[in-house]
């Protein structure tokens, strides 16, 4: 069963002369507890997909199915919650004057939850974070932790789909692993389904079943985990943004040992 | 500093950031502005002297050794002496005593314009800036024109046609107060329009009203309190200058403006009478503009 079907899909930015197409009719279906990658350079149109999807970005054609309900422009607060968003940058995406606790309960309260303590306290053990965290403030916190709430306050209205926009890139390398360790724990244990966006192969092949290379706003290539792994992508397209990946290389060198013209 | 006992664990439970209650993590908040509000000399001196004018306010009738509105004709224009301390008007009433009642006048007045401004200010700001477009066009001119009249001017004009008395002196102040307030919050629900928070909470199915309540106004609320501290010397001073020119508080109640202007005929003979309530309006502005500072300073660290 497919819990997000994109048909068609386009969006823009600005009005009338200066409307700017970021994104050209781009179709993709996402199974059930899949995870979906999105991968491309700065300004390909990923994190654009990501807003459509999220309700952030209304300028948006084509169809959205998201768990087999049709999205118009505007959303319900129920079909808000099926699907959530977790931000780039821990340090900008938390309430600086709420507490945790406020930052985790002002979900609840917008969808009139009940047993809400209950709720604050089992989203907080789920994301690793001990109880007490709810009375501190955000910048008593490290930017793991902050991401942990972040992503806390997406899983507190029991969504379906998180959507992750970059959710690693402003960490440090070994909090990067402790933060797609738990997404992986996760995605097992609530049965989510993801869509990642991020320029590192690797982060993507740790955790994305399918990934789809973007570029100027189309898909040039869906290529599976196994083919990314095994390097064997088709598109030059692809190939250049894993070799990109593998950082520096002094020199390319074929099996001879030669060295080959970069 | 040796602390004793309990006043030492006091301070380590209020200090420790490791929280065991929400009340615990307010209060912390609370004690780390007063222990940098007690850091800094000036602006500690600004807070004690406007709690001075609160206690003063509060408790006039037991301070004030003579009734402020008993006329004595026979004591009239006396200099200070152990029994008038700040001698006594043309009317033979006792200057100290009016003085006292006189801070009850200036409480009242701030803080009826502040609590009347505040909200105003806020909600046309942060309604301008959070909701853009044509709204904001229409809020932003009408605040422009407000703000294109000297305040001075504008408050006599509104109270000349609004006619004397202390009510319509508030109101009239109040009309001349809020446009910067506006301006300040719109300002800085701007800043934070599209910040990742208040985008997430939108993603929540959050409206408008609970954004600005919840998100945009506990974040604009320490640069307005500070203004709004500011202003409270404006404030004072347009009050005084109303009350001087006969608009604002009106005989024989106590207002520290008016005492300075009736004085003024007697200035030569009589200079304690133009010179007390002076001094006093000095000393609460420059408190009011002491403490607004400090408070720039512990909650607002960004403009300090």
């Amino acid at each position: 069963m497919s819990m997000i079907k994109a048909h068609h899909l386009a969006a823009s930015y600005g009005h009338g002369d200066t409307a700017l197409k970021v994104v050209k009719d781009v179709s993709f279906e996402v199974q059930k507890g899949e995870t979906f990658g999105l991968v491309g350079e700065s300004g390909c149109g990923k994190s654009t997909i990501l807003g459509a999807l999220a309700g952030r970005n209304k300028q948006w054609t084509g169809s959205i199915e998201i768990d087999g309900e049709t999205i118009g422009q505007k959303r319900t607060r129920a079909q808000l919650a099926k699907q959530q968003l977790v931000f780039q940058d821990p340090f900008g995406s938390i309430h600086p004057r709420h507490t945790i606790g406020r930052t985790l309960l002002e979900p609840l309260e917008i969808h009139g939850k009940d047993r809400r303590q209950e709720r604050i306290e089992k989203v907080l053990t789920d994301v690793g974070l001990p109880l007490n965290f709810r009375y501190r403030y955000p910048h008593q916190l490290s930017g793991g932790q902050r991401q942990r709430v972040a992503i806390a306050r997406a899983l507190i209205l029991e969504p379906k789909i998180l959507l992750l926009d970059e959710p690693t890139s402003a960490l440090d390398v070994s909090i990067q692993a402790e933060i797609l360790n738990l997404l992986k724990d996760l995605r097992q244990r609530e049965q989510l389904t993801y869509i990642l966006v991020s320029h590192d192969l690797a982060v993507v092949a740790h955790l994305c079943d399918r990934v789809a290379m973007m570029q100027s706003g189309g898909f040039v290539e869906i290529a599976t985990r196994q083919q990314l792994l095994e390097n064997t992508v088709e598109h030059a397209y692809t190939r250049i943004l894993m070799d990109g990946s593998r950082g520096y290389v002094s020199e390319r060198r074929n099996n001879k040992g030669e060295a080959l013209p970069v | 500093m040796a602390k004793s006992g309990t006043f030492s664990n006091l301070h380590d439970w209020l200090i420790s950031e490791d929280f065991t209650s929400a009340r615990q993590a307010r209060l912390h908040t609370v004690y780390l502005g007063w222990l940098s509000l007690v850091a800094n000399p000036l602006a500690f001196a600004g807070f004690a002297v406007v709690l001075l004018l609160v206690i003063v306010a509060a408790f006039a009738p037991m301070i004030a050794i003579h009734d402020p509105f008993a006329q004595d004709f026979a004591m009239a224009l006396q200099a200070p002496s152990a029994a008038h301390w700040f001698g006594t008007d043309e009317f033979g009433r006792d200057v100290f005593s009016r003085l006292i009642y006189g801070a009850r006048t200036t409480l009242y007045i701030t803080i009826l314009v502040t609590v009347i401004v505040a909200p105003i200010g806020f909600v046309i700001g942060a309604t301008a800036g959070y909701l853009g477009g044509w709204v904001d066009v229409v809020l932003m001119r009408i605040t422009d024109i407000f703000l294109s009249f000297p305040s001075l001017v504008l408050a006599l004009a509104f109270s000349a046609a609004l006619g004397p008395g202390i009510e319509n002196a508030v109101i009239a102040i109040a009309l001349t107060v809020w446009p910067p307030i506006a301006r300040l919050a719109r300002a800085e629900t701007l800043t934070f329009r599209n910040a990742d928070f208040v985008i997430a909470a939108e993603l929540q199915g959050a409206g408008t009203g609970r954004i600005l309540l919840r998100h945009i106004v506990p974040l604009c609320a320490p640069s307005i309190i500070v203004r709004l501290t500011l202003n409270m010397s404006s404030i004072i001073l347009t009050a005084a200058g109303l009350g001087f020119l006969g608009l604002g508080a009106q005989p024989p109640m106590a207002e520290w403006g008016a005492m300075a202007a009736s004085g003024r005929q007697y200035l030569l003979d009589a200079w304690w009478l133009t010179t007390v309530p002076g001094i006093a309006i000095l000393t609460v502005s420059l408190a009011f503009n002491l403490l607004g500072d400090g408070l720039r300073d512990i909650m607002d660290p960004r403009n300090g």
